[in-house]
């Protein structure tokens, strides 16, 4: 066990945890940030996105210890208001069925705005293969990612 | 009429001392997201009418919504219903999950397509008998005739212009029993119903609140992972918990029946205690492979039952007399549910009660159970049910609340038990592998024999899907259902039986048709007019009406006519809803890749239109992608997939686009959750022929054929 500081949602956190404990595992039972789910635990399913760094990141496969100062940002710290593009977005085309997989959706495609503001359907298939809708709403992610791109 | 005794409902909600509703102590749950978008102010008392209604004095209405919600969107369109007939402007509505409540609520149950259809009079009785009260509390205050009061947002206005508030009638209102008499509005003055209503929960999952089993905490609450049996058929011989003792965060190694729990502070120690338990194992039972499966379907196939399912006229006679016989078999692998949600429970079981929590489809089944298990009473138990992050049959099972409830009663503390994705996939509850084989007998061009038999694991096709299309077109028809024991434990899984036989049934009439060199759409008509005609045998599954429904509007929709592309059809009758699909392949790179799926749809009264869309998006991409890549195969009693490395699901990138339209119909309506999904992978099917000329007869289609995403 170690103590470990991190920046998450721009705030400073200190856990005290196994230096292999995967940064979802901090998130969800250390901190009460349950926003990032658990899916597969090997960073195939992508419902555990986060941004690192500014980057997506399953946070099921990095462990703690890899983190040191790289920011983190989760859904709860998307938007203070639930009002992020791609959050409204998602409200106006009712994305989700379950919901379960729908805050690693939005990250990744968050991530994916941010390198690309206006995304070719090409660039949304790739961008989100890595994440998993059992219910299967991905016509809807991809049209909620395209009104986004237009309001960001 | 409505079952709630409203003097029965006060006094057991006057006993719960509210505390049910107010909902979960959910450490760290913001409050109340829905609020941010009501426009009046919460209430500082709120007044009960029945089980699904209490007014607050403001005039913010609270709607209870009764059944579980597993994404199917029944937390909004139940209560919609009951808005719609208390007449209430859905802004005022705030929805809040009901719990289990035997004595208030019927069928508390996700499963077979029906919360709509079986809720739907008792929703509107529940919120049209309020409204009739609220008038008649309106009108005596005025000491006006209650026919002379009309309703509109939540207010009640009398012909000479004088017009008051639901909150401030409420109070009063709540005093008096809830009437008897009352009417019902016509389907054309719906103002809520039809009209899209935004999923309740939305902004709590777009903000990553919790919501689901899996994020659910109490004080005080330790967390469980089991190590279960390895295959199917070993038992439990030792185990050697040193290890796992080591492991910081663990607190506590405990077995139960062949299971053992890894007891600890969080779920990565958990997890971790279970990577280091020695165990050994026993092989108690005979260890299956799908080389077994697939050579004992075939073997029963082969044989006729000794009570079939349904006989009329004499087949045997008439394939003697055939000039033609034509005999296809189709077959199906065992499926996981994969629900994105892991399975899950709460548990705290003391010596006062057995606090349950989590993610499951049949709540009532489960207190009993955990009843039963535990030797407590019914009174003793209390279940919640949280949002669940999928279902698809796998949460009706409940085993993993029983597992949580056995676990917190050996350790005596709040207990959470979680299963990691491979948990999930190995020790499933799977669809049953199953195979169909089709035999036809022809004369003079004409069908006079049909012999469908069934051979599947643990179960057989549920009442009446014998008597389903084409029966009642043919004189002599004949269905036969082999139930076969196998270890594997299996169960209802979306479309239990349709989401397969649909494949074989339409594919194989797609098949007969080009042998009898008939259009497929005509040759489905002319059957549909002979059952309607002049009907064979006892009654059918289907209507004939509504079954030509659906082929027209999905023949006219996706012109089909003109055939320009390769197009595969498809029309199927489940879950009390007809569905017609027609799928579109294009072929790249001589792989075929389906483009697009025309759907319609006769589901009667369209609730709440854009979820009622997505429910039927998802039914289709979700038998499109199991009909074409879910290979799952057992080797020595154990599954060859894992894990999501292994096991391939429908990505975004595989979805086609889909155009989906509704047959206008005022009829009462009917579910969605599953109907769209068998006709899927027939449609594809046949599409592929289409465009290849190959003929598909095993799912997933990735082992038949080389298939593009």
């Amino acid at each position: 066990m170690a103590n470990y500081t991190i920046t998450v949602n721009g705030q400073s956190k200190t856990v005290n945890v196994d230096p292999d404990t995967p940064l979802l595992w901090v998130l969800r039972d250390e901190l009460n940030l349950v926003g990032t789910k658990y899916g597969c635990g090997i960073a195939h399913c992508g419902v555990c996105t986060v941004h690192l760094n500014g980057e997506a990141a399953r946070s099921c496969s990095i462990p703690i210890s890899l983190v040191k100062d790289q920011p983190i940002t989760t859904i709860e710290g998307l938007s203070d208001t639930i009002n992020h593009p791609l959050q409204a977005a998602w409200r106006e085309h009712d994305v989700p069925q379950c919901g379960y997989c729908q805050s690693g959706q939005i990250m990744s495609a968050a991530a994916l705005l941010k390198s690309i503001p206006n995304p070719s359907d090409e660039d949304i298939d790739n961008a989100m293969y890595g994440n998993l809708c059992r219910c299967a709403t991905y016509l809807r992610i991809k049209k909620a990612i395209k009104t986004a791109s237009k309001n960001i | 009429m409505n079952k709630v005794n409203r003097r029965d409902f006060i006094k057991t909600s006057a006993l719960a001392s509210g505390s049910l509703f107010i909902g979960f102590n959910w450490m760290g749950c913001k409050s109340d997201q829905a609020v941010v978008e009501v426009l009046k102010a919460m209430p500082k008392e709120w007044f009960t009418f029945d089980a699904y209604i209490k007014i607050g004095e403001t005039g913010l209405i609270t709607i209870f919504s009764q059944n579980p919600e597993i994404g199917q969107n029944i937390k909004t369109s139940m209560p919609m219903i009951v808005a719609e007939e208390l007449d209430v402007d859905w802004k005022d509505v705030i929805v809040e999950q009901a719990p289990l409540n035997t004595d208030w609520y019927e069928r508390q149950v996700a499963g077979g397509s029906q919360s709509i259809r079986q809720g739907w009079e008792i929703l509107r009785n529940a919120g049209a008998s309020v409204k009739q009260l609220l008038v008649e509390t309106a009108a005596a205050r005025w000491e006006a005739d209650p026919s002379d009061c009309s309703v509109s947002k939540g207010i009640v206005s009398h012909k000479d212009g004088r017009s008051i508030g639901y909150g401030a009638l409420a109070k009063e209102a709540s005093q008096k029993e809830v009437p008897k008499d009352f009417t019902l509005k016509k389907p054309e003055d719906f103002t809520i119903i039809g009209k899209s209503k935004v999923n309740v929960d939305i902004n709590d999952i777009l903000s990553g609140q919790p919501l689901f089993g899996l994020d659910y905490k109490e004080e005080g609450m330790v967390y469980a992972v089991v190590v279960r049996p390895p295959a199917f058929g070993n038992t439990l011989e030792s185990f050697d918990k040193t290890a796992t003792e080591k492991i910081n965060g663990v607190i506590d190694v405990v077995s139960f029946g062949d299971k053992i729990a890894i007891i600890a502070k969080n779920t990565w120690a958990a997890i971790k205690g279970k990577k280091a338990l020695k165990t050994t194992w026993k092989k108690s039972a005979k260890f299956e492979d799908s080389t077994y499966h697939t050579k004992t379907l075939k073997e029963y196939l082969a044989k006729k039952s000794t009570s079939p399912r349904r006989v009329d006229g004499d087949i045997d006679k008439a394939f003697k007399a055939a000039d033609d016989i034509i005999e296809r078999t189709y077959e199906a692998p065992f499926l996981p549910h994969n629900c994105m949600e892991p399975m899950n429970f709460f548990a705290n079981v003391t010596s006062e009660k057995v606090h349950l929590v989590g993610p499951i489809q049949t709540p009532k089944w489960t207190e009993s159970r955990v009843a039963d298990l535990l030797g407590r009473k019914l009174e003793d138990i209390d279940v919640h049910m949280t949002r669940m992050g999928g279902g698809f049959g796998r949460r009706l099972y409940g085993d993993f609340a029983l597992e949580a409830a056995e676990i917190s009663s050996k350790i005596n503390k709040p207990v959470k038990v979680v299963f990691s994705r491979e948990d999930d996939m190995l020790a499933g509850t799977y669809r049953p592998a199953s195979a169909y084989r089709f035999k036809v007998g022809i004369k003079d061009g004409e069908i006079t024999a049909y012999h469908l038999t069934e051979a599947c694991f643990n179960g057989q096709m549920f009442p009446p899907m014998e008597s389903n299309f084409p029966c009642g077109a043919i004189p002599n028809y004949r269905v036969d259902c082999h139930k076969i024991d196998s270890n594997i434990t299996t169960g209802a899984w979306r479309a239990p039986y349709a989401n397969f036989l649909a494949f074989a049934e339409q594919a194989f009439l797609d098949e007969l048709s080009t042998h009898l060199q008939q259009d497929p759409i005509e040759f489905r008509l002319a059957l549909l007019e002979k059952a309607q005609k002049n009907p064979v045998g006892e009654k059918y599954n289907y209507e004939v009406d509504k079954m030509k429904g659906v082929i027209e509007l999905a023949v006219e929709k996706s012109n089909w006519k003109e055939r320009k592309t390769n197009k595969g059809f498809c029309a199927y009758y489940s879950h009390n809803t007809y569905v017609a699909e027609v799928a579109e392949v294009e072929m790249v790179n001589n792989s075929p890749i389906v483009k697009k799926i025309y759907c319609a749809v006769d589901c009667g009264i369209v609730i709440n239109p854009k979820a009622a869309l997505n429910q039927i998006e998802g039914g289709i991409l979700d038998g499109m992608g199991h009909a074409m890549y879910a290979d799952f195969e057992f080797e020595n009693g154990r599954s060859k997939s894992s894990n999501f490395h292994n096991y391939r699901h429908l990505r975004m990138v595989e979805a086609p686009e889909i155009e989906v339209h509704f047959v206008q119909s005022n009829n009462d309506p009917t579910g969605l959750g599953e109907p769209t999904l068998p006709p899927a992978g027939g449609a594809i099917a046949n599409a592929i022929f289409a465009a290849t000329q190959k003929r598909l007869y095993k799912q997933p289609f990735v082992k038949e054929i080389k298939v593009l995403g």
